[in-house]
């Protein structure tokens, strides 16, 4: 059997591996196995592949590797799962240079029309996800301003821009070895990166972060098909499907379509002719103790909030108290809460919160009228009622939790300020609605203690 | 040609296999999904890998290839590492240590 076919025969093997993975990522009881079965995959993939004679020096990749490697290493090891956000954003666009870079170098002389093309696809994609990722991650650290920036003619300069690159496309492909064309295409990709995550603001972010995740997934297919390698085509694509269906995920939860996230912002907010009614009712942590004491079912609903004021080890701690007082503990998850899919999950799991106390809003809205008290920590559109009762709202028919359907909603909040799309919520002035002002965190300790004495 | 056609019968069948599995990963699991995807996403380094080790001269092929070798294994090694660590806080009552 030639070198060629064994290689051919174990790419194989590591695509059946990373399908296999994916499978078992199904459950959280053999999601750690699925994990590890799709890195063997990438062994397999990454040893095999080193035995093609096309290989001759080993030094460059023997660095690369290493360097590679402690980075990720370091970077897997350090990251805090607050920060689970930026660190996908940053591997999104690790993955789309790569891609960039793959494609740039496929490029020979005697290539055909047919491998031009994708390998422009493949340096485009590549180039876009990776100042995209850039710049997201750039938001989420907050290191770059959160909210959507907008600026006059916009939609003109994109389109120029994208213009610019499907000329750009029609000279490299006649004239590839004219490098300025390359250099045009690359340097135009990249600015398209930048373009189109800028207008998008905070709490729009799961939806890039998925959209990206499916972008690194396209480039590795397009640089598969540069250099006609099948194992990047299926990876790839199993890669860019993950994040579609995430992108359809994030944006039906927020009841808007893929062309409004990315164009629109929430800058056309409709001028809100209601008026919310009532008035907000705060009260301090000792008086929330009494009612939390004599409540016997607590449903908690964290957002951002309880990511930023890293709470969510207090949460679990409040949640044993209430436990060992008697009273039934569920955690109600909106799809995007937090800024990524699944972020609520994964800091309540690192608390060591049992994953299947975390409902989804389908299993807790159902049972909402039955609960005592509704604890509102951190969150703020997603439990937002406008939703459903105010036409005029920007959110109005966006699923959320319905937590004013509970007896009693305490909102841990640090002040009136609105949330991230900047929607007045009117859950603050129901009638059953209690505000607890104050740091997240410092409410919980407070009521920790005095539970415990 | 031919190839293309072959390989575009892949990526169609991958695409339809991709969301046939990843419409069954649960909510809970978005964000190791997300991670591990990130890791898979890193197969790129199988293609850089050739384009790295072609000739002993530092050609410009090579350079980048190397550069992207790199990139690629950030992406296999952290996107991995971290999803098993996500993963392995994700417990149940009663399995716990």
């Amino acid at each position: 059997m030639s070198i060629m076919s064994i290689i051919g025969f174990s790419y194989v093997v590591s695509a059946t591996l990373f399908i296999l993975g994916l499978k078992l990522l199904g459950s959280p009881a053999t999601a750690r196995k699925g994990n590890a079965l799709s890195a063997i995959g990438m062994l397999i993939a990454v040893v095999v592949t080193l035995l093609d004679q096309g290989i001759v020096d080993f030094r460059y990749i023997a660095i690369a590797i290493t360097v590679g490697g402690l980075i990720g290493l370091w970077a897997a090891r350090s990251v805090a799962m607050t920060s689970m956000p930026e660190m996908v954003a940053l591997l999104n666009g690790f993955g789309g240079v790569a891609s960039l870079l793959v494609g740039w170098a496929a490029i020979t002389p005697d290539a055909s029309n047919l491998v031009l093309i994708t390998i422009f696809l493949s340096i485009l994609i590549g180039g876009v996800t990776f100042t995209g990722s850039i710049v997201a991650y750039g938001k989420l650290s907050e290191k770059l301003v959160g909210r959507a920036i907008m600026f006059k003619g916009q939609a003109i300069v994109n389109s120029l821009v994208i213009a610019a690159i499907l000329i750009a496309a029609g000279l490299f492909v006649h004239d590839p070895l004219k490098t300025d064309y390359l250099y045009l295409a690359i340097g135009l990709s990249v600015v398209l990166g930048v373009l189109v995550v800028i207008p998008i603001g905070g709490a729009d972010m799961p939806v890039v972060i998925s959209l990206l995740n499916s972008y690194s997934g396209l480039a590795a297919c397009a640089a598969g098909f540069a250099i006609n390698n099948n194992l990047l085509i299926v990876a790839g694509a199993l890669v860019g499907a993950s994040g579609i269906i995430l992108t359809q995920i994030m944006c039906r939860a927020m009841n808007r379509s893929l062309s409004n996230v990315l164009f629109s912002g929430f800058s056309a907010v409709k001028t809100m002719n209601m008026k919310i009614e009532g008035e907000v009712k705060p009260i301090t942590p000792d008086d929330a103790y009494y009612m939390l004491e004599a409540a016997s079912t607590i449903a908690i609903i964290p957002g951002y909030g309880m990511a930023v004021a890293q709470a969510q080890h207090a949460v679990k701690e409040l949640q044993e108290l209430l436990e060992a007082n008697g009273a039934e503990v569920v955690y109600g998850v909106h799809p995007v809460a937090g800024r990524m899919p699944g972020h609520m999950n994964v800091l309540l799991a690192e608390a060591d919160v049992s994953y299947d106390l975390l409902l989804e809003m389908a299993d807790i809205n159902p049972r909402m009228a039955s609960v005592d008290v509704a604890i509102v920590i951190g969150a703020n559109d997603v439990v937002n009622p406008a939703a459903r009762e105010m036409e005029g709202s920007p959110i109005y028919g966006m699923p959320v939790i319905n937590v004013d359907q509970a007896r009693t909603v305490f909102v841990l909040k640090r002040s009136m300020a609105s949330g991230f799309a900047g929607i007045d919520n009117p859950l603050f002035f129901k009638e059953n609605t209690r505000m607890i002002f104050g740091d997240a965190k410092e409410t919980l300790s407070h009521l920790i203690r005095e539970f415990s004495n | 040609m031919n190839t293309y056609i072959f390989l575009t019968f892949i990526l169609m069948l991958s695409i339809f296999l991709g969301f046939e599995l990843i419409h069954k990963v649960p909510a809970t699991l978005h964000t190791p999904l997300m991670s591990a995807s990130n890791a898979i996403s890193g197969i790129t380094v199988v293609g850089a890998l050739t384009l790295a080790g072609q000739s002993s001269d530092p050609t410009l092929a090579t350079i980048l290839g190397s550069l992207a070798v790199g990139f690629a294994s950030i992406n296999v090694f952290g996107g991995y590492i971290v999803t098993d660590r996500m993963l392995s806080m994700f417990k149940k009552k009663g399995s716990q240590k």
